[in-house]
């Protein structure tokens, strides 16, 4: 995709779409290929697919066929020159096509054509009117409407006169233009020339070029429509892929920004980040990217949202690059996540493969196909930096930008996770995609007291409100935690040091509390001693008064004796005497006091 | 001398097939001294023949035997292109006179 440009690519995708009715298209069941093509090759005309060894020519001339078969009740004819019927049923039985059903069931024909010139002599004027014979018994047996011819070129080696043979290809072109057949001529790719001997002369409706190519030890394989009559096609390089699916080109995407928005959001399995963005977690369908240094938690946040996609009973499927499966499934369950019973409910399907295995489009091609195939809700992919292995950064950049669109066009919420080498570039992805991403999180290591402790943080989250928090991210067997940092008088604090200052606020407060509580003890104390110093007293008043009145009760008795003997006194002395007794009396009763 | 099995594929009364066809009878007469077997294949007939003898140029002329196979394509004019294309230049040296003669008994008489 060295070549491409965004604006080329808009502009042939709007002018496709014009000019789709305009033409005749026959559809090649090739996925991709109909997409850049607008629809597939020219009917009822004659399209050169050239290349050199090895590129897949004839696989492509097969496949045309083959989908036509079976999928657009289009029979065929196949003729070859230089596979027997037998090899060519051998090479597509391992894409899970069954030529020889095809043939027995006449949607299918085919032809070999073996051209030995060491048994040709040639003597005297001759044409190739055997061949049309032959091509219109195969198309009259099956009622042809495609045909491939693979590689007409062979004739060259077999006939040496090449002027009879120039007008005998012409003629066999007006041939099939006026059978009204969708023709695949396959052609070696010549030094200077699109095919060795030109025939892209002959046959000037549409021409499609691969090419395969090998950098840094990796080989990608590359279409390219170098000519359409008569409709606007892609003009770029788009990598393909030969499975064992048969081919498949990128992109298989449309490349219109018309995808449908979704207000749905999906939990992303930390309550702690769900209340973060808003409460609800992410947008169904939007691109997230956690992007973090070398183990801050990214692995660990994208396998949580798995978890908890699966867990709705929503399909997830996770594609990494680092760590093997069954890795991953262990390293999880440390935190409490256990995947293993998502993979067996076939609710999370986890894909792991070598990221130096193929250059980057052939993994975005591989990542397409698992969509296409698994139909997942969700797509992790962990982590996206290593596509970068073996490929330039731009073609990086616009495969993912296609990835991305091509996943929210299916509402299909992405988790990608970037590794940060340089710590001092945080806020910077590699690859430049943060832009594209909906929401970015970034996990990052905060270094204090000889402890790195994790820390995350929104860095943006389009279209809801999010926290500007810094978290700090904590890992435990119960799953994970982002709790707020200490941030009390003036210093944010994080790991042991947040613990530490925690601890010490604590130990206050409790000591705090301890001098109240020994105050109100002194206090009631106090009261206690003196309520006991009252009662003393009281005990000593009662004491006095007791004695007292006993003196009291004494003395009145005394003067009660007194009174007695002195009115038996003057009872003795007669009656007139009682009144000077009397104030005898009063004045003995004042004694006392 | 084995009897020839010879091929002749045409595609309708055209000319060049016609020349063929009568350039081969010649030569037959001439070289062949009647131990030869003709066949005369019309494509336009029977289209189906073609893919047998691997036929693409008409008119073309098939040595079925004796083996190895040759074919010979064009309206035949060139008598000694023709004769070196059936191997009959220098087949006179040919030293197993005995044991062909009884075959060559055997297939001609069915000739």
């Amino acid at each position: 995709m060295a070549k491409s440009t965004k604006s080329a690519d808009f502009a042939a995708a709007m002018n496709g779409k014009a000019h789709h009715s305009s033409l005749p298209k026959a559809p090649t069941g090739i996925q991709g290929l109909d997409e850049i093509s607008g629809g597939g090759l020219p009917r009822g005309r004659t399209a050169i697919v050239c290349g050199g060894p090895g590129c897949g020519k004839s696989m492509l001339g097969m496949e045309f066929l083959i989908h036509g078969a079976q999928d657009f009740d289009e029979p065929g004819v196949l003729l070859a020159f230089e596979e027997t019927p037998q090899e060519m049923a051998s090479n597509v039985a391992s894409l899970g096509f069954d030529l020889k059903h095809l043939v027995e069931t006449r949607k299918l024909f085919l032809d070999f054509v073996y051209v030995e010139p060491s048994e040709i002599q040639e003597t005297g004027e001759y044409d190739l009117e055997a061949l049309f014979i032959r091509l219109q018994h195969a198309v009259d047996s099956v009622g042809a409407k495609r045909i491939c011819l693979d590689t007409l070129e062979a004739l060259f080696s077999g006939f040496s006169n090449e002027g009879l043979l120039r007008s005998e290809l012409r003629r066999l072109f007006r041939w099939l233009k006026e059978r009204n057949l969708t023709t695949v001529i396959t052609a070696e790719k010549g030094e200077k020339t699109l095919t060795r001997h030109g025939l892209e002369e002959y046959v000037s409706d549409c021409v499609i070029l691969l090419d395969h190519r090998v950098r840094d030890q990796i080989s990608t394989r590359r279409l390219r429509i170098v000519k359409y009559r008569g409709t606007s096609h892609g003009a770029d390089e788009y990598p393909f892929l030969i499975d064992n699916q048969g081919i498949s080109v990128l992109p298989v995407t449309s490349l219109e920004m018309t995808h449908k928005v979704s207000n749905e959001r999906v939990p992303t399995g930390i309550a702690d980040l769900d209340e973060m963005l808003g409460g609800k977690g992410f947008f169904r369908g939007s691109s997230v990217l956690i992007s973090g240094t070398a183990g801050s938690g990214k692995t660990t946040m994208a396998a949580s949202f798995a978890d908890a996609t699966c867990r709705r009973g929503e399909r997830c499927l996770f594609i990494g690059f680092e760590e093997s499966v069954a890795q991953v499934a262990r390293n999880m369950s440390s935190v409490g996540l256990n995947l293993k019973q998502w993979v067996e409910k076939d609710l999370l399907v986890h894909e792991a493969w070598r990221p130096s295995q193929y250059g980057i489009e052939m993994h975005l091609l591989r990542i397409h196909k698992l969509i296409d195939s698994v139909k997942p809700q969700h797509v992790i992919i962990d982590p996206i930096t290593n596509l970068i292995t073996g490929s330039a950064q731009r073609d990086v950049y616009s495969m993912l930008m296609r990835l991305m669109d091509y996943l929210k066009g299916r509402k299909i919420t992405s988790v990608f996770t970037n590794l940060n080498v340089n710590s001092d570039q945080l806020e910077q992805t590699d690859i430049g995609i943060s832009s594209l991403c909906d929401t970015w999180i970034l996990c990052r290591d905060a270094e204090l007291n000889g402890e790195r402790n994790r820390c995350m943080y929104i860095l943006k989250s389009r279209g809801m409100a999010h926290s500007n928090q810094i978290r700090e991210f904590v890992m435990s067997a119960r799953g994970i935690r982002l709790i707020p940092p200490y941030v009390g008088s003036g210093v944010v604090l994080t790991g042991s040091s947040r613990i530490a200052q925690e601890s010490k606020e604590r130990a206050e407060a409790q000591i705090r509390s301890q001098e109240i509580e020994q105050k109100q003890e002194t206090l009631e104390r106090k009261r206690a001693a003196l309520e006991a110093q009252i009662m003393i007293m009281k005990m000593d008043f009662a004491a006095e008064e007791l004695e007292l009145e006993k003196i009291i009760r004494e003395g009145q008795s005394r003067q009660k004796q007194v009174q007695i003997e002195r009115n038996a006194m003057s009872h003795l002395r007669l009656g007139k005497q009682e009144s000077k007794s009397e104030s005898f009396l009063t004045k003995s009763a004042g004694e006392p006091s | 001398m084995p009897v020839m099995k010879l091929r002749l594929y045409v595609a309708g009364q055209t000319p060049k097939s016609m020349a063929a066809l009568s350039n081969l009878q010649q030569i037959c007469v001439a070289h062949l001294d009647g131990k030869y077997d003709l066949e005369v294949i019309d494509l336009i007939k029977n289209p189906q023949l073609a893919q047998g003898d691997q036929i693409l140029a008409i008119p073309t002329l098939v040595r079925n035997l004796p083996v190895p196979i040759r074919k010979i394509i064009g309206d035949l004019s060139n008598v000694d292109r023709v004769l070196v294309g059936l191997d009959l230049r220098g087949s006179q040296h040919d030293g197993n006179g005995e044991t062909r003669s009884g075959f060559d008994k055997a297939i001609g008489a069915k000739t």
